[in-house]
């Protein structure tokens, strides 16, 4: 095809000058359009073509402006305006105009002026709100292909606010006769689901019935709509994974018309969208996945057409394999596909097979190992996209023992990089692989200079502080933490020798903060000289303000002593006229406590930052302020508060409530940019599901790996490419020489003894250096043979609370790519001699029992000294921490509601669920909502013939605070009776629901110590009281309160009575208090336990109820209104 | 979800742009340079695949014409290269033997395939038949009445 059009614009030159010629036809170039093309391409210069096209904006100005122009005629200028505009001139006076048109013209001029208005106009123009009408009129036309504009015009933009006045009718569409106008009315709901979700929440089960359509057009489109919710919510559509499986089946046969195939591949779209939607319900779902194995066994076996559009199938399909529930048989099958992508000659199939093995690396080490030689050969393809995307493979398989090769490839191409979105996700990868597996301080050091140099000004700003915070706060050893303090002030001094120059901006901060804390701790260096570097750096003319003040700070730190103080004074009096106020003022702090020693050591103490503490409510300024009050000073408000004072002064708001939230998810995100850690622990998160089976299953080391891939002839024939691999760096064998055993070792054991070609045997070398230790590490550790260097720098714990970046980093050490956890589990069953348990598969545990790496580490201690081995499968399942919520097949009649204790009995309490079971215990808990109080009933039920002893139960929530209610905790259980523990629950951070996750040790009656995890949800309702008060305290309140949520929830009955019904509803399910209710507006009070007060303000407005919530608790709110909600939808 | 399609000719002149987000005046101009300058400095015979800041920049060349939309991250690269190519057979089977010049003529045209074609950054209709029928519908309509109004514009 692209042939023909070659050879049609070679022709391009005689097109323009001869009308007459048969292809030109159809070129309007009689046309004023064509003139002016024509025009524009005759012309040499770019002055020329401004000149040009102004003419032609003022001959189009007058004419749209003059009354005499016809619709047709504006139909023409309308095109030509978009031409205009599309060369990137601005024609803003036609604007108007083409939404005259749309509303005026007849059926074709109207499709231009609605082109014309989704070209020149976004979804938050002003002009818009003026095509609501129109809309409106065209999506009640009887001209089908009016309707069909108005749909389309409609998915383009729409104003946020208005939708609620044309949602009936594109609903009505939904049931519209011609499939087109229901499909195009099913992906108009989708857009508006994507820019204001809560607006179409009722008419979910009208997607359900387009989702049933005849109209196979239909179905798919309404797939998106589904996609999207299953995404936020997979829970809620498991019931439909049958549904989507059948549909897929047909689609797989070849069921669908002819129509619907895409070179001969039967509706590749549709199948693509279903593999999709079935990989987020099958995801750590077993059951769902087990229905979906047989279609995507079907899927792979009938993609084998050599076309994109099934490697397009394929590459879904494998992504939806390793994302479900594993199945050996798929995964091996999946594993073959990889391979055919990345051993591919085309480069977009090389470029999915490392994305795919980037995707499944954390769950099978063994295929990056089978891969390796490709992924050397990618490494140095010449295009940058497919090395990048290699690095990205890399970040994934780093260990603590190929992190020093791994890292320096990816400086190399940081150095050559040029694009700031890749440096800035790359120097972030970098700074957190070097944080977490370092070998030692001189190359964690030196790794972090070239991060800071090439980073810049594009890093994110939490890698330089998270570096320094880990520079003071430390590790476990003090000898440790002096040397890298030491060694860092050492290169620092070495660099602000050099050319301090050409260092960016955040690494001078960076220095002189280090330079001025740490500098003491070398002795033989004098504080002079560390004064003298820095005031030359305070001298340099590209020294930005902000470091000056951080040099300051750094300075009035060192100015101790003789020399230092008359620096000090020098600078402090040449700052201290300063323009920039903040340079000002550190050039005061310079100059005092250069000159009052006292002082000096008091605000500047040697001890670090741990003994000091921050006063946040600054409560310090209490005096200042009530000073100020009482000389008549107007009481602070927050800003929120101000400027809504100020939208009602100005008194012409006509709608207090916005009709829908104001964020648009799919808007903002493209300018949104998230950190880089952010996004690698998301990304990860899919590979935290790590398999032991997969990995352990084996016990063929990395040789294996090598030599395969040795022998393939692919890699043999590529002699260019092994020239070019000449050049790869080795890894340096002073710094790793860990690894530089390996290599060796390696090598030496590779069964060919023929000398190997130069080359070669470099590159295997950085094959054996970079794959060191994946996949055959838990074989390795079980042999005893090598110890994995320990993680250098582990964390102290800390308090919790403290900045995003320190609780980014701890998660990511729980993320960590499998070797952390593997090491703990391997030394344990190095310990106990057993490690044929290795293989006994343990499903993922969730996320948030595995965070704990102790527990897992404890529980497995428990497990190997088990004795009785029979039982351990089951247990060890267990213990892993999968809730056995669903184990109920035991019988359990017994009536635990008559344990309740006698002073909780009568109180609204919640009905008894199974917590789980373990041996002969079991665990069920209620909670009983007391005036004051949350009451969380715990029973123990030891079904066993003998007691069970030294119960130990621990409860344990990140959003609640947990108080065990009797003084003497349980101890131990006869056999055949109920123990009953109770803990007060309140609130610490709101959330919808809240979540307890516990664990109870205990003693079996064998006399081996056993334990069992359990989590249980709350409802945040349980702790929501009414709040009564009066209508003159609401309305004092309301002001106060600083954190409001609004939205529009669905009236109960219609009429007069609408609002009291609903009303009524949400204080009987929700217990609220009412306050009032005045004509179509009403007030609702209610506190969440102790005394967080919630406001509610509902107003009646278009047959929604619009909600308005408002607390001094952050995400109250939001809770709240979801409650709200589902109370609503489910009466 | 496609966030935007554009054309533009290896001179780097834009011929069609398409956007499926909101997007400001200033994001669009910033988006379509960098769009021209990425994509134009491929060499050929190289992965038609780019990232851009978040998003997945999939290209495709015909003739000297380029075809470049920008993806979501999870949406499927490969996937979107047959997008692009049953866009330019619609085209092709529309104007018969498609070429720049007629995108450049009609591009009102060109907008109105992509409309029958793609909703919301969503494929919304893969039969090219149909799309093709839904185009002819419009095109009877539009020769009856430039019949009817067959005398000179102005």
């Amino acid at each position: 095809m692209s042939d023909v059009v070659e050879k049609t614009l070679t022709a391009l030159p005689s097109l323009l000058s001869l009308d007459s010629q048969p292809g030109s036809a159809k070129l309007s170039s009689t046309s004023k359009l064509g003139n002016l093309i024509r025009g524009i391409t005759e012309l040499a210069s770019k002055h020329e073509e401004e000149k040009l096209i102004q003419r032609e904006l003022t001959s189009i100005k007058e004419q749209v402006s003059s009354p005499n122009t016809s619709m047709r005629q504006m139909k023409e200028l309308m095109v030509r305006s978009i031409y205009c505009e599309m060369l990137g001139y601005e024609a803003s006076f036609t604007y108007i105009h083409a939404i005259k048109l749309a509303q005026q013209g007849s059926a074709l001029e109207k499709r231009v002026g609605y082109l014309a208005v989704s070209l020149f106009l976004n979804e938050s123009h002003e002009l818009l709100l003026l095509l609501v009408n129109t809309v409106l009129k065209d999506l009640q036309s009887t001209n089908l292909i009016e309707v069909c504009m108005a749909l389309t015009v409609v998915s383009q933009m729409f104003p946020k606010d208005m939708i609620p006045a044309i949602l009936p009718l594109v609903e009505e569409k939904l049931n519209h006769p011609k499939e087109i106008i229901r499909r195009k009315a099913v992906l108009a709901l989708y857009k508006f689901y994507q820019i204001a979700p809560n607006q179409v929440q009722h008419i979910h089960n009208k997607f359900r019935k387009a989702l049933c359509d005849k109209d196979p057009g239909v179905m798919t489109a309404s797939l998106h709509i589904y996609l999207q919710m299953i995404q936020e919510n997979p829970e809620g559509y498991k019931d439909l994974a049958a549904s989507f499986v059948t549909i897929l089946k047909q689609v797989v046969g070849g069921k669908l018309p002819m129509d619907f195939n895409y070179h001969s591949v039967p509706a590749p779209w549709l199948q693509i969208q279903l593999l999709r939607i079935l990989s987020l319900l099958g995801k750590n779902d077993q059951s769902t996945s087990e229905i979906m194995y047989d279609v995507l066994d079907e899927s792979l076996r009938r993609a084998e057409m050599n076309h994109n559009i099934t490697y397009a199938i394929l590459y879904e399909c494998v992504k939806c394999i390793y994302t479900i529930h594993p199945k050996s048989e798929l995964l091996e099958k999946a594993a073959k596909c990889i391979g055919n992508f990345v051993l591919s000659q085309k480069i977009n199939l090389k470029y999915l097979g490392l994305k795919a093995l980037t995707y499944v690396v954390q769950q099978d080490p063994k295929l990056a190992l089978q891969h390796q030689m490709t992924i050397i050969e990618c490494l140095d393809h010449p295009d940058l996209i497919i090395k990048r995307e290699t690095l990205e493979l890399l970040f994934r398989i780093t260990n603590a023992q190929n992190v020093t090769v791994i890292v320096e490839k990816m400086l190399e191409f940081l150095r050559i990089n040029k694009d700031d979105y890749t440096t800035t996700d790359l120097v972030g990868k970098v700074a957190e692989l070097a944080e977490k597996y370092a070998p030692d301080n001189e190359w964690f050091i030196e790794t972090m200079n070239t991060v800071f140099s090439v980073g810049g000004e594009m890093m994110q700003p939490d890698i330089p502080n998270s570096f320094l915070k880990l520079l003071c706060e430390g590790f476990d050893s003090e000898e440790e933490d002096r040397k890298l303090r030491q060694f860092a002030v050492d290169s620092y001094i070495s660099l602000l020798q050099g050319e301090p120059g050409k260092l960016p901006q955040r690494f001078l901060q960076v220095i002189s903060w280090v330079l001025g804390e740490y500098s003491y701790l070398k002795e033989e260096l004098e504080s002079a000289t560390v004064l003298r570097l820095l005031t030359k750096l305070l001298d340099s003319k590209n020294t930005s303000s902000e470091t000056k003040s951080w040099v300051l700070i750094a300075m009035t730190k060192l100015c101790a002593g003789g020399a230092g103080v008359s620096v000090a004074q020098e600078l402090s009096e040449a700052y201290s006229s300063s323009l920039d106020t903040v340079l000002r003022q550190r050039a005061q702090e310079l100059q005092h406590l250069s000159q009052d020693s006292e002082i000096r050591a008091r605000v500047l103490s040697r001890d670090g930052l741990d003994s000091l503490e921050v006063d946040s409510s600054l409560s310090f300024l209490d005096g200042f302020v009530s000073e100020a009050l009482a000389a008549g000073a107007a009481p602070y408000k927050p800003p929120h508060q101000r400027q809504e004072e100020l939208a009602q002064s100005k008194a012409l708001s006509l709608e207090p409530y916005g009709l829908s939230l104001p964020i648009s998810m799919s808007a903002c995100s493209i300018t949104d940019r998230q950190s880089p850690t952010l996004l690698s622990i998301s990304s990860g998160l899919s590979g935290d599901s790590t398999d032991l089976s997969h990995k352990g299953g084996s016990t063929t080391l990395k040789l294996d790996g090598v030599k395969r891939v040795w022998g393939k002839e692919g890699y043999l024939a590529q002699r260019e490419l092994l020239e070019e691999a000449a050049h790869v760096e080795m890894p340096s064998p002073l710094r790793s020489p860990i690894q530089q055993g390996e290599a060796e070792g390696s090598h030496s054991q590779t069964p060919t003894p023929t000398p190997t070609p130069e080359p070669e045997q470099e590159k295997q070398q950085l094959a054996s250096s970079l794959f060191v230790g994946l996949g055959s590490q838990s074989s390795v550790c079980l042999m005893g043979k090598s110890e994995l260097p320990p993680q250098r720098f582990r964390r102290k714990a800390k308090s919790p609370g403290s900045s995003s970046g320190s609780s980014e980093l701890s998660s990511n050490s729980t993320l960590s790519p499998p070797s952390t956890v593997d090491n703990l589990l391997c030394n344990n069953l190095l310990d106990s001699n057993t490690p044929s348990e290795l293989d006994v598969p343990s499903p993922e545990p969730p996320p948030q029992l595995s965070q704990d790496l102790s527990t897992a580490n404890g529980t497995c201690d428990v497990e190997l000294t088990d004795t009785d081995l029979k039982e351990s499968e089951p247990t060890l399942i267990r213990d892993n921490g999968v809730l056995a919520t669903e184990d109920l097949d035991k019988p359990r009649d017994l009536c635990l509601s008559s344990h309740l204790p006698a002073e909780l009995s009568g109180l609204c309490c919640s009905e008894i669920t199974h917590l789980c079971s373990h041996q002969s215990l079991q665990l069920s808990t209620c909670h009983v909502q007391r005036d004051k109080s949350v009451v969380l009933v715990v029973f123990i039920y030891n079904s066993s013939d003998s007691d069970v002893q030294q119960i130990l139960l621990k409860l344990d929530s990140d959003q609640l605070e947990v108080l065990c209610v009797c003084e003497s905790p349980v101890k131990e259980v006869r056999s055949d009776s109920v123990a009953v523990c109770q803990y007060t629950l309140t609130v610490r951070r709101p959330s919808v629901h809240v979540e307890v996750a516990g664990m109870v040790s205990y003693m079996s009656p064998s006399g081996t110590p056993q334990s069992v995890q359990f989590s249980c949800k709350l409802p945040l309702t349980s702790f929501i009281r009414p709040l009564t008060v009066s209508t003159e305290e609401y309305g004092a309140m309301w002001l106060e309160f600083s954190n409001d949520t609004k939205q529009n929830l669905t009236l109960i009955g219609d009429g007069r009575e609408s609002l009291t019904a609903t009303l009524n509803v949400l204080k009987k399910k929700l217990q609220l208090h009412v306050v009032e209710i005045i004509g179509m507006e009403g007030i609702v009070a209610c506190r969440l336990l102790q005394d967080h007060p919630c406001l509610m303000h509902c107003r009646v407005h278009a047959g929604t109820l619009a909600v308005w919530l408002r607390s001094p608790v952050a995400d109250l709110p939001d809770c709240l209104i979801y409650h709200c909600q589902r109370a609503l939808q489910e009466h | 979800m496609m966030r935007f399609l554009l054309l533009f000719s290896r001179q780097g002149k834009l011929r069609l742009q398409k956007w499926f987000t909101t997007y400001t005046d200033r994001e669009k101009k910033k988006v379509i340079r960098d769009m021209m300058m990425l994509v134009l400095a491929r060499a050929p015979r190289s992965c038609n695949f780019v990232q851009w800041r978040d998003l997945k920049i999939v290209y495709k060349r015909y003739a000297s014409l380029y075809f470049c939309a920008g993806l979501e991250t999870q949406d499927n690269e490969l996937l979107s290269i047959e997008v692009l190519h049953r866009y330019v057979e619609l085209l092709d089977r529309y104007f018969g033997n498609v070429c720049e010049l007629d995108i450049i003529f009609n591009f009102e045209k060109a907008y109105f395939i992509l409309d029958e074609f793609l909703m919301g950054g969503e494929v919304l209709e893969t039969s090219k038949a149909a799309v093709l029928r839904s185009m002819e519908d419009a095109d009877t309509l539009q020769e009856t009445m430039e019949e009817y109004m067959s005398k000179p514009a102005y």
